[in-house]
């Protein structure tokens, strides 16, 4: 009786002990990441950093200014290719698609997508709308990343829409409410904000991918005129400085990598807030 | 099988009847009816069920299920779980016709048409015929205001001073007015579940409402919640014609003017409220009234 309490409290003892040490070392890949790359991007991180063009080798100064606009350009393009098809998909397997064929498929090549390589998204981009237009622009690089969203939009927003309770949609029905504004002003409204924390949670996904970029939206050293350019963005001009040879630039791609952390960083924390949000109204 | 032991049951007692009726019933769970008008009779028929049957995938609900509701009166069906009286009343809005493998034979008649008319929107019978569910079910994300003003706003209305009216009657008229007036803005999530319950009121008074079905509308309430929504009942009844769904037979007694007792998905017993809780015409009801099943 004795002996196999104790057996039990020292077994106890040793899980927790394994179960503890794996998550610390969870954690230091995270922390030392997160470290280096502040310690490393904060010494070229100031004003002129953020608002200034790339100069030239040997000249000191310049910054990624074109690059953080790239970007915010980039992922504005993707949202408005990516989010309205995702997010009224989403609500069509939810709300229409329970067990038909059509949805199933839908679902299914989703999931597929949301799996497949970035840099293959990029060579469709690139063959749909590099090829026939003969340049690089903006607007492929935000194709290529709104076809990225499309599959995640789409499957967090059919997983939150289908959150709400049946009872709501039962409730505004027998108010005399017709089934597709049951489902916009009730349901949707009902589930806004955990769709704004998919949203959010797959811009800031999007945000830092270099591979569709490669070839779509290609990079550039100035101000971008329009769309219909070659853009450089925060991941590409991390990717090229930080290949280069000379010590300046390299500075400069560890500081490009520090924005677009924060960035990054900043988009989860506040999906994370309106998630929280959603899920107190739901109670 | 029901029938048939109905039947038996009725021939049994048909000589047991021509004893004095009067006499008070020994009882172990007598129940007090309310004395409302007796004349119940001389009331118009607002809804009527003619051989309604029902189904869920393969399994029956409802066998032949024939009623007349009257106008401005409480008609309360009573009924073991199971019994298929949720179901009943939710073919009445047609809300039944929204579960998946649901199918629905029969005709059910708002004064004179069909609810089931192929030009009748069971949109617009909603509209008509209102429902109040188990669990309170105020939208989440919208204020008190919103709640009830969201049945008209989502049809249409779009004038301010009207939806303030309708807002502000229709919260008078379950009895939330006063206990709200100062907090419109806050969410109707907020209240307690007696508040939500009367706010999911207020929202099916604010439409055209002439029907209210409640189903077991306070059976997730406490004592005082339960006596102010049985309140409004009282209240409403002098413009509404309402069909209460409920559990609790005291409940049935006290509210309404007519009792419908179901087993099986049957209609056993239909009659006014004093009637069936005094002097039950068939066996079964008296052994569900006097606890001896259900």
């Amino acid at each position: 009786m004795v002996n196999y309490q104790t057996y039990r409290r020292w077994t106890d003892r040793t899980m927790v002990f394994l179960c503890g040490t794996a998550a610390f070392l969870a954690g230091i890949p995270l922390v030392s990441l997160l470290l280096y790359v502040l310690v490393q991007g904060f010494r070229r991180l100031d004003w002129t950093f953020l608002t200034s063009l790339p100069t030239p080798v040997g000249v000191s100064g310049g910054g990624m200014a074109n690059a953080i606009l790239g970007t915010i350009t980039l992922v504005l393009i993707a949202s408005c290719v990516g989010l309205p098809i995702g997010i009224f998909a989403g609500i069509y397997l939810s709300e229409y698609g329970k067990k038909n064929r059509f949805a199933w498929m839908v679902r299914f090549t989703a999931d597929v997508l949301s799996g497949v390589p970035s840099i293959v998204t990029g060579i469709v981009a690139y063959t749909l709308i590099v090829k026939p237009m003969h340049n690089f622009s903006a607007l492929a690089g935000g194709v290529a990343l709104g076809f990225m969203m499309i599959p995640i939009t789409t499957r967090t927003t059919e997983e939150l829409v289908k959150m709400v309770p049946h009872s709501i949609r039962e409730a505004s029905w027998a108010l005399g409410i017709s089934q597709w504004r049951t489902i916009l002003s009730i349901v949707v409204r009902t589930a806004k904000n955990g769709i704004l924390t998919g949203v959010l949670l797959s811009i800031a996904r999007i945000a830092g991918e270099t591979a569709p970029l490669l070839f779509t939206a290609f990079n550039n050293q100035f101000w971008p005129k329009g769309i219909n350019e070659p853009t450089a963005s925060l991941t590409v001009q991390v990717f090229t400085y930080a290949i280069s040879p000379f010590k300046d630039w390299q500075d400069q791609a560890w500081t490009g990598a520090l924005v677009l952390l924060l960035l990054v960083l900043s988009i989860n924390l506040s999906a994370k807030f309106f998630f929280k949000n959603s899920r107190s109204l739901l109670r | 099988m029901i029938d048939e032991l109905a039947e038996k049951e009725k021939k049994e007692r048909k000589p047991v009847e021509k004893e004095p009726k009067n006499e008070p019933r020994s009882d172990s769970r007598k129940i007090e009816v309310a004395h409302h008008e007796p004349d119940a009779s001389v009331k118009k028929v607002k809804m009527k069920a003619e051989g309604v049957c029902a189904w869920f995938g393969t399994k029956q609900a409802l066998f032949d299920v024939n009623i007349d509701i009257n106008e401005k009166a409480v008609t309360a069906i009573i009924g073991p779980s199971g019994c298929g009286k949720s179901t009943l009343i939710r073919c009445f809005n047609r809300m039944h016709e929204t579960v998946p493998g649901s199918r629905f034979a029969g005709d059910i008649f708002l004064e004179e048409n069909s609810i089931f008319d192929p030009r009748m929107d069971p949109v617009a019978v909603r509209r008509r015929v209102g429902m109040v569910f188990q669990k309170p079910t105020p939208f989440p994300t919208l204020s008190i205001y919103d709640n009830v003003a969201v049945g008209l706003r989502l049809n249409g209305t779009r004038d301010k001073k009207t939806l303030d009216e309708v807002v502000e009657k229709s919260l008078r008229k379950a009895a939330l007015w006063e206990e709200v007036k100062d907090s419109l803005q806050k969410a109707g999530a907020a209240l307690s579940g007696g508040q939500q319950q009367r706010l999911c009121i207020a929202r099916s008074l604010a439409v055209e409402l002439e029907v209210l079905l409640m189903d077991e509308p306070c059976s997730a309430l406490d004592p005082i919640s339960t006596s102010k929504v049985e309140e409004l009942i009282h209240e409403l009844r002098q413009n509404y014609t309402i069909i209460i769904v409920t559990h609790n037979m005291q409940q049935a007694a006290r509210v309404s003017q007519k009792t419908a007792f179901m087993l099986n998905g049957k209609l056993i017993e239909y009659d006014s409220t004093e009637k069936v809780f005094t002097n039950p015409a068939n066996k079964l009801t008296e052994d569900y009234i006097t606890g001896r099943f259900g």
